[in-house]
């Protein structure tokens, strides 16, 4: 009998390690076969997603109305990076290759926020943003992009937020990544709830961000409407959540110096 | 002996892994909230389940049985990596839902049920045979869930809407726990009681009876 020869110590060593060899050579291979594929995927996601917030593609469409892919509808957008800091283009780095999300884990290249200034519970502020930019045929900015995130109920909501050519008016707004309850502060992603959203008044009359998602709107025609959104039902802390992130990255410690030179032609 | 054909369709209904064996009900009830991602976790699994069977099959007669358990979570765990790589090379939008539930599959227990307790007495093509029966069954009870939970949760099948929700402009009124994870539990309860009073002979005998009430008497 073969049994007792196979059960020996030294049997199943070499059993052991060749199965090891074998499977780690089958998961590397597979790992670094397909990762040039995973990151052209991520990066064609990302666009995606900005061109969704701008609302130059509908949601789970590839090509627009008239055929165009997302290479094509991105192509139009001028990607920059912004020193959130001072408000001004930071041209030495490279908007392509620039990582947001990873900049705001170095320590050397973000902030910690203290409770009290971090409405968006993000706790990290990164130095520099990036932004998107499309611009008319005349060159005046048509529509801006700006990344935003914050946390909801269950988990940080990643989205963009785009602008009028004005920058105080919101053109659009998208989630591409969140966690809250489907059905509740998962409705985030409603079309319908979405597109209450566009034409929506930023800033008020002193100019500070004034966005506010509230149970049972102002009035039509008043100044308080201008600045709200219905709230989500059965999500008050996705809504407050979502109301807080927005003003935080329109506010000054998010994109506002930006706003404010690209609005008094600075930038 | 049993023949092919038996081993494929054995796991739909007579044998099926959830309802009768009870196995894998973590990822049946964490995926099937739409249909999508049902059909490709179902995929996902079928694959995982017939290779790893087909592996560990061909490997049987040179596997020390003292290290055999390690060796087949090994191979287990290779595959779901290669699954999830997969995924996230072709199926994008849904490997972001679904990245996490993929490399759970390791600790689904179908696939490990099936590699210790057929593929280490069966032949290869056999093995793979029943991998895929098993996942068949698996999709077949996932699917069912997955019809009644997505357009009672949210009005959509694949994501074309079928019940129009208040949400939208519509009349119907989504029902919230069909979002939810216990509201798998109660329909797999009930698709298990619908099988069991079809198919009589997968009800399976009381563990225990309860004894009769004893006659209370006074101790004098």
């Amino acid at each position: 009998m073969s049994q007792p020869k196979r059960e020996g110590i030294g049997n199943v060593l070499i059993f052991a390690v060749a199965v090891c060899l074998v499977c780690s050579v089958l998961v590397s291979g597979a790992a670094v076969a397909l990762k040039p594929v995973q990151k052209a995927n991520r990066v064609l996601d990302q666009k995606k997603n900005v061109l969704i917030a701008a609302g130059v593609l509908e949601e789970g469409a590839t090509t627009d109305a008239a055929g165009r892919g997302v290479e094509a509808l991105f192509a139009d957008f001028e990607t920059r990076v912004v020193d959130l800091r001072t408000g001004e283009y930071a041209d030495d780095i490279d908007a392509q290759s620039f990582d947001q999300l990873r900049s705001a884990a170095d320590p050397s290249r973000s902030t910690a926020l203290a409770t009290g200034e971090d409405p968006a519970t993000i706790k990290r502020l990164e130095h520099y943003g990036l932004v998107y930019l499309k611009r008319d045929s005349a060159g005046t900015v048509e529509t801006a992009v700006l990344p935003i995130r914050g946390y909801g109920l269950w988990g940080t909501l990643y989205g963009y937020l785009a602008l009028d050519s004005d920058l105080e008016t919101v053109a659009g707004i998208g989630f591409y990544q969140h966690q809250e309850t489907p059905g509740l502060g998962g409705e985030v992603e409603n079309p319908r709830w979405k597109s209450q959203w566009a034409g929506l008044s930023l800033f008020d009359d002193a100019g500070a961000p004034a966005v506010a998602l509230v149970k049972g709107k102002a009035p039509e025609g008043s100044d308080a409407r201008s600045h709200q959104v219905d709230a989500l039902s059965g999500a008050t802390m996705t809504s407050r959540g979502v109301q807080n992130l927005v003003n935080f990255w329109v506010g000054d410690r998010g994109y506002g110096a930006w706003l404010e030179n690209m609005r008094g032609g600075r930038v | 002996m049993a023949s092919s054909k038996e081993v494929l369709f054995n796991p739909i209904l007579d044998n099926n892994p959830i309802a009768l064996q009870v196995l894998g009900i973590c990822s049946a009830l964490a995926v099937t909230v739409s249909m999508a991602n049902t059909l490709v976790m179902c995929a996902a699994v079928t694959a995982v389940t017939a290779f790893s069977s087909l592996f560990i099959s061909l490997l049987r007669n040179h596997m020390p049985s003292s290290i055999r358990i390690i060796v087949q979570m090994t191979i287990i765990a290779s595959l779901v990596i290669v699954v999830d790589q997969l995924l996230q090379a072709y199926a994008f939008a849904i490997s972001k839902t679904l990245s996490v539930f993929v490399g759970l599959i390791i600790t689904n227990c179908i696939v490990l049920g099936r590699a210790e307790g057929f593929a280490m007495q069966n032949g290869p093509w056999l093995s793979f045979v029943d991998g895929i029966g098993n996942g068949l069954g698996y999709s077949a009870l996932l699917v069912s869930v997955a019809l009644i939970r997505e357009p009672l949760g949210a009005g959509t099948l694949m994501g074309y809407e079928i019940l129009p929700t208040v949400n939208n402009g519509g009349w119907y009124v989504p029902n919230g726990l069909m979002l939810l994870a216990p509201s798998a539990f109660f329909i797999i309860g009930l698709l298990i009681w619908a099988l069991r009073s079809w198919k009589r002979e997968q009800v399976e005998s009381a563990d225990y009876e309860i004894a009769e009430n004893i006659q209370y008497r006074e101790a004098h």
